[in-house]
């Protein structure tokens, strides 16, 4: 039986050698584009692995770095819990040692981004956390010199400090100053963060008696999970016991949606690589197809033919993989080494991060290209592998009608699949059922070409005209070519137009969500996502008083973190009644004020209803100012700005749950004729460090966040683009066969005197029928594909929801395009049909 | 350039000095041919394979060009035309026929013959009624509605002498027109095409191996050596 094996794929090797090496001889342009379509594919795919697989790395490394050797971390709500707590804990017998901290993240002055500060207990932390803070050795003793810190080397290097210079944090509204004693190792921790002395850390920033951290050791033999249930249950309201897997698991499932959406995108390029596999391979048999026939005829057994040309997917599939897997780890390295490991979204940049090389995860993707190419090539091997070779060798396209009928009852069960996975929930937080989905609706789709194109051709009617008869017919009988050529129009376009629809729609809602948000003439904030700068009353009232403002609204946002394993939520304090806050935001669902009885009325962002199940009308329990507070959910409002949820409440019920009246954003609407800039600067003359607050006019703040959205989306633009491209390669790739096919056709055609424009008319007249037949119909499916990625994938992806937009403009403009460079395409692929070859063809006989 | 307007000229088809030549390190295919032919007449030319029957065929139709001497076809010199005034002339005054049909296998027996006059343009019903009579001489007129590939070589070749008469040209050009079919269907068809030819009044070129085949002819020459001479008169 081996021995068996071994002869039949020797055979089939020296035939494949023989036809591969004439494939390379005589398409190497289509060859090199097919590999290339591939190798993009697995580029894309690589390259977001290993980008954001280093991104994570550093964070879990980072993580590490700063929870330590501690077995149970607790931890408080951002304004802490009173240290009292820490001499409770450090007391239980179970606990071997436990090291307070106040973590921070300190505003700036003329700084967008806030540094993260620790305050700690230098000694305690040099045996929980030795790898960040053992290697200072004697300069823990400057720690304790009032107002001093240590900075991390990215941290120095982004501030541009060295040991001896000065610091300055903003508190409140007011800067201080701190002294820099010291840099930590290059090694020690590689994103910016500085070290106080917990002592000197609570002065500073205004938090005397209060941690919002303690890490715990505890001693041997203790079981970390069962100490942290006991403790958890013994701990104040809003304060958890943590393991430290989930500090470091936290970054990891924050960006799990993003990096699985990058992941399809490179998946879609890839599927698109095999698609073109397929259609290459569809035309190559085609064009062979006498020869294949002749090499059965000669004794080339079924399997022997199968495996020859899956064989020639396969290889031009490795080649594409290999050149794709080089490419991704080259983009990667560039990525990480110039944009710091930024794939479009801000949680994935991380500092430091460097690539590494893992040898299996690199074969899987060569693995996966090589399949997906393979697995292209097998379709058209398998028809080839079964015609007669008595029917091949009289040559015909003929069979297509019974094959497109069996097609067609395929098609249209994957339809329905398509629509009935568009039903299920997402699988650990993700829209794995869409993406299913729109693989069942694409491969569906396409497999309905071929009746669909034998209908509507069946429709067109005889016109009469030479030119554009012969060219419906031509297409009518050669339903192979044609549907090979739409597929490629179908599957590029209609990935393009759902694409297109979903940006669109995102980009809309987007637009009147800040709207919605943004209707005061000016809006300010201190820097954003510290917790040290503030606005006091006195402070808002100074705004409030400033000549030209007629009206000001302050808010005051803040973190809570409500389930250790997922990231905090944001807490946002504004309007000064519960209607005035309902009025101002973009709700989706609500209920009537005043809501019913059970607490006072929260409006919770779509991501925290999805997240943590909370319903319209019930009870949501928040813990603010130390105790449980119970509010009701009377309404549900589309946040674009939090992935992790964010919950709005009345600024008079926030203040009367925590006593915090200070506020850290605003707006202003300022008098008629008021000058804009004026008021500005008159607002940061106000404040000792004013240059430090963030104003802008909503204007202003709507033009940059739609720039923001346009970069974030940038690379779907890129994708987009390449799918035209692909798709336009395979209308070429169609033409150029069908005109090599059809040679001595036109010879005939040019003997009997039709003229070399009349010829050029007729391919023009069969890419236009082609691509506007193709054009439609991926109008229509991509406008399917759009509500799965708008209802589905989108919803169960970032959980926010999205109002269906369409572009038509733009849409009709690109359709025009593709059905005008169809056309162009075709005709410059047959432009050898009017050659003199093409002439000297009709003495030709095979 | 435009056709110019032809001169009077008894002749359908003059060649003078016609010569062609594919390599200038390579002796000329066809060097110096002289050659007549008018109306009614129909010749047939012989030769081995690769003296340059072929490229004969393709100069008198204008599909490619000489590199010396002339080709006067209706009294219009074809070196003097462009490409678009030599293909409306053929259009107009050639018919082909060819060793490989050459039918379009996607279009009806009917739409294969009306090809020459939708390209000239020819209303209906003057368009249905010449390509019904032509059906009809050529022996083939109830099989009209049928696609050409579900039919038989001979009858195949059939539509192609249709196709090559449908418009009255004044030239018809054969190329081998038997190689692909049996003796018996052969002579059917040599026999039809010599009849068409003489009833349409046209002048008939006949490029054949076969001597049985040329013998159909008027007269018979032999292609040799890039010269044309006279072999001997047909039937």
């Amino acid at each position: 039986m081996l021995k068996i094996l071994a002869r039949e794929s020797g055979g089939a090797f020296a035939i494949w050698r023989l036809l591969m090496l004439a494939q390379l001889r005589e398409q190497p342009m289509r060859l090199l584009v097919t590999v290339a379509a591939i190798g993009l594919g697995v580029a894309l795919g690589a390259a977001v692995y290993l980008v954001s697989g280093a991104a994570l790395n550093e964070f879990g490394l980072a993580t590490k770095r700063l929870v330590g050797e501690a077995d149970v971390v607790v931890r408080g709500p951002r304004e802490g819990f009173p240290e009292q707590l820490y001499a409770t804990t450090a007391a239980v017998a179970t606990v071997s040692m436990a090291s307070p901290v106040l973590e921070v993240e300190a505003a700036m002055p003329g700084r967008a981004q806030p540094l993260k500060v620790l305050g700690m207990d230098p000694f305690r932390a040099a045996t929980l956390q030795p790898a960040l803070i053992g290697d200072i050795g004697g300069g823990l003793f400057a720690l304790f010199q009032p107002d001093s810190i240590y900075l991390s080397s990215s941290a120095a290097q982004e501030l541009q400090l060295r040991r001896g210079d000065s610091l300055q944090v903003i508190v409140g509204s007011a800067p201080k100053t701190l002294h820099v004693v010291g840099i930590l190792p290059e090694g020690s921790y590689s994103q910016p963060l500085g070290l106080m002395d917990i002592a000197s850390a609570q002065l500073t920033f205004e938090q005397i008696g209060r941690l919002n951290r303690i890490d715990l050791r505890l001693r041997p033999g203790v079981d970390a999970e069962a100490f942290r249930g006991i403790l958890a249950r013994t701990l104040p309201l809003g304060v958890l016991a943590i393991a430290p897997q989930v500090e470091r698991d936290r970054a990891v499932s924050v960006t799990r949606a993003y990096r699985v959406n990058l992941n399809m995108l490179a998946l879609v390029a890839l599927w698109t690589g095999a698609f073109l596999v397929f259609s290459t391979q569809s035309m190559a048999v085609l064009r062979r197809r006498r020869s294949l026939a002749l090499l059965r005829a000669l004794g080339l057994t079924r399997g022997q033919l199968q495996l020859v040309l899956v064989g020639e997917g396969a290889v031009l599939g490795a080649a594409g993989s290999l050149a794709g897997v080089v490419l991704g780890m080259a983009v990667a390295a560039a990525i990480l080494r110039f944009l710091t490991g930024d794939l479009g979204n801000g949680q994935l940049r991380a500092l430091g991060a460097s690539l590494h090389i893992a040898a299996l995860p690199l074969l899987a993707f060569f693995a996966v290209g090589t399949a997906a190419a393979g697995v292209g090539a097998w379709l058209p091997a398998r028809t080839s592998a079964r015609q007669p070779p008595a029917r091949a060798l009289k040559g015909g396209d003929r069979n297509h009608a019974a094959a497109a009928r069996r097609n067609a009852y395929g098609g249209a069960a994957l339809l329905g699949l398509g629509a009935a996975l568009c039903e299920l929930p997402a699988v650990g937080g993700l829209p794995v059922f869409g993406y299913a989905a729109i693989a069942a609706l694409l491969f569906g789709a396409v497999l309905l070409v071929p009746t669909l194109t034998v209908h509507a051709l069946g429709w067109a009617p005889r016109t009469h005209y030479v030119v554009a008869d012969t060219a419906v017919a031509q297409l009518r009988e050669n339903v192979g070519l044609s549907t090979l050529s739409l597929a490629s129009i179908i599957v590029s376009f209609s990935l393009m137009v759902a694409m297109a629809i979903m940006v669109y729609s995102f980009r809309a809602s987007f637009d009147h969500w800040l709207g919605k948000l943004l209707p005061a003439d000016l809006q300010l904030r201190v820097p954003f996502g510290s917790d040290t700068a503030y606005w006091s009353a006195a402070d808002q009232a100074t705004i409030a008083a400033v000549e030209g403002v007629a009206r000001a609204e302050f808010r005051r946002t803040r973190q809570l973190l409500l389930d250790p394993a997922r990231a905090p939520v944001t807490l946002i304090a504004r309007g000064a009644t519960a209607a005035q806050s309902a009025q101002e935001l973009p709700l989706v669902r609500s209920l009537e004020l005043p809501a019913a009885a059970g607490g006072e009325p929260v409006w919770i962002s779509e991501a925290l209803q999805d997240l943590y199940g909370y319903e319209l009308g019930g009870p949501i329990d928040l813990p603010l100012g130390g105790v449980t507070r119970r509010f009701t959910v009377a309404g549900v409002w589309r946040d674009y700005a939090r992935l992790a949820g964010s919950i709005v409440i009345p600024r008079p019920a926030y203040l009367s749950a925590t006593g915090d009246g200070s506020a850290n954003e605003g707006s202003l609407w300022l008098d008629s004729g008021a000058n804009a800039g004026r008021i500005e600067a008159a607002i940061r003359t106000r404040f000792a460090r004013g240059d430090s607050l963030e104003i802008l006019t909503s204007t202003a703040l709507r033009e940059r966040s739609l720039q923001v959205f346009d970069r974030a989306f940038a690379v779907t633009y890129a994708m987009e683009a390449i799918a035209v491209v692909i798709g336009l390669t395979g209308v070429s790739f169609a033409a150029s066969s069908t005109a090599l096919a059809r040679r001595s056709e036109f010879g005939m055609l040019r003997h009997i005197g039709m003229l070399r424009r009349q010829i050029f008319g007729m391919l023009a007249s069969e890419g236009l029928l082609t691509s506007a037949f193709g054009v439609a119909y991926g109008l229509a499916l991509g406008t399917a594909l759009s509500l799965v990625l708008v209802y589905v994938i989108n919803r169960q992806s970032f959980n926010w929801s999205i109002d269906l937009a369409i572009p038509v403009s733009q849409l009709a403009i690109l359709s025009a395009t593709l059905i005008v460079a169809a056309a162009v395409t075709a005709i410059w692929s047959g432009r050898a049909a009017t050659s003199q070859d093409a002439v000297r063809a009709v003495g030709e006989d095979w | 350039m435009r056709a110019r307007h032809p001169v009077a000229d008894p002749a359908v088809l003059r060649l003078e000095n016609l010569g062609k030549r594919f390599s200038p390190d390579r002796p000329a295919i066809l060097g110096g041919i002289n050659l007549e032919l008018r109306q009614g007449e129909y010749l047939a030319v012989m030769g081995e394979s690769g003296v340059g029957k072929s490229t004969l065929l393709n100069l008198l139709a204008g599909l490619d060009r000489p590199d010396a001497g002339r080709v006067i076809l209706e009294g219009v010199d074809l070196s003097a035309l462009d490409d678009d005034a030599v293909t409306l002339l053929r259009r107009r005054a050639v018919g082909f026929v060819f060793q490989a049909f050459h039918v379009l296998p996607y279009l009806s027996v009917m739409q294969n013959v009306v090809l020459p006059l939708d390209l000239l343009g020819v209303k209906e019903p003057q368009r249905s009624q010449r390509a019904a009579a032509m059906l009809a001489a050529v022996g083939i007129a109830p099989l009209a509605a049928r696609h050409a590939r579900e039919l038989s070589g001979g009858e195949v070749q059939r539509i192609a002498i249709a196709r090559a008469l449908v418009h009255r040209p004044r030239l018809v050009l054969a190329d081998e027109p038997t190689g692909n079919l049996d003796p018996r269907t052969a002579a059917q068809t040599l026999a039809l095409l010599r009849d068409q030819i003489k009833d349409h009044g046209a002048a008939g070129v006949l490029i054949t191996h076969s001597r049985t085949a040329a013998e159909t002819a008027d007269r018979i020459m032999l292609l040799d050596d890039g010269a044309l001479r006279p072999l001997s008169q047909g039937a």
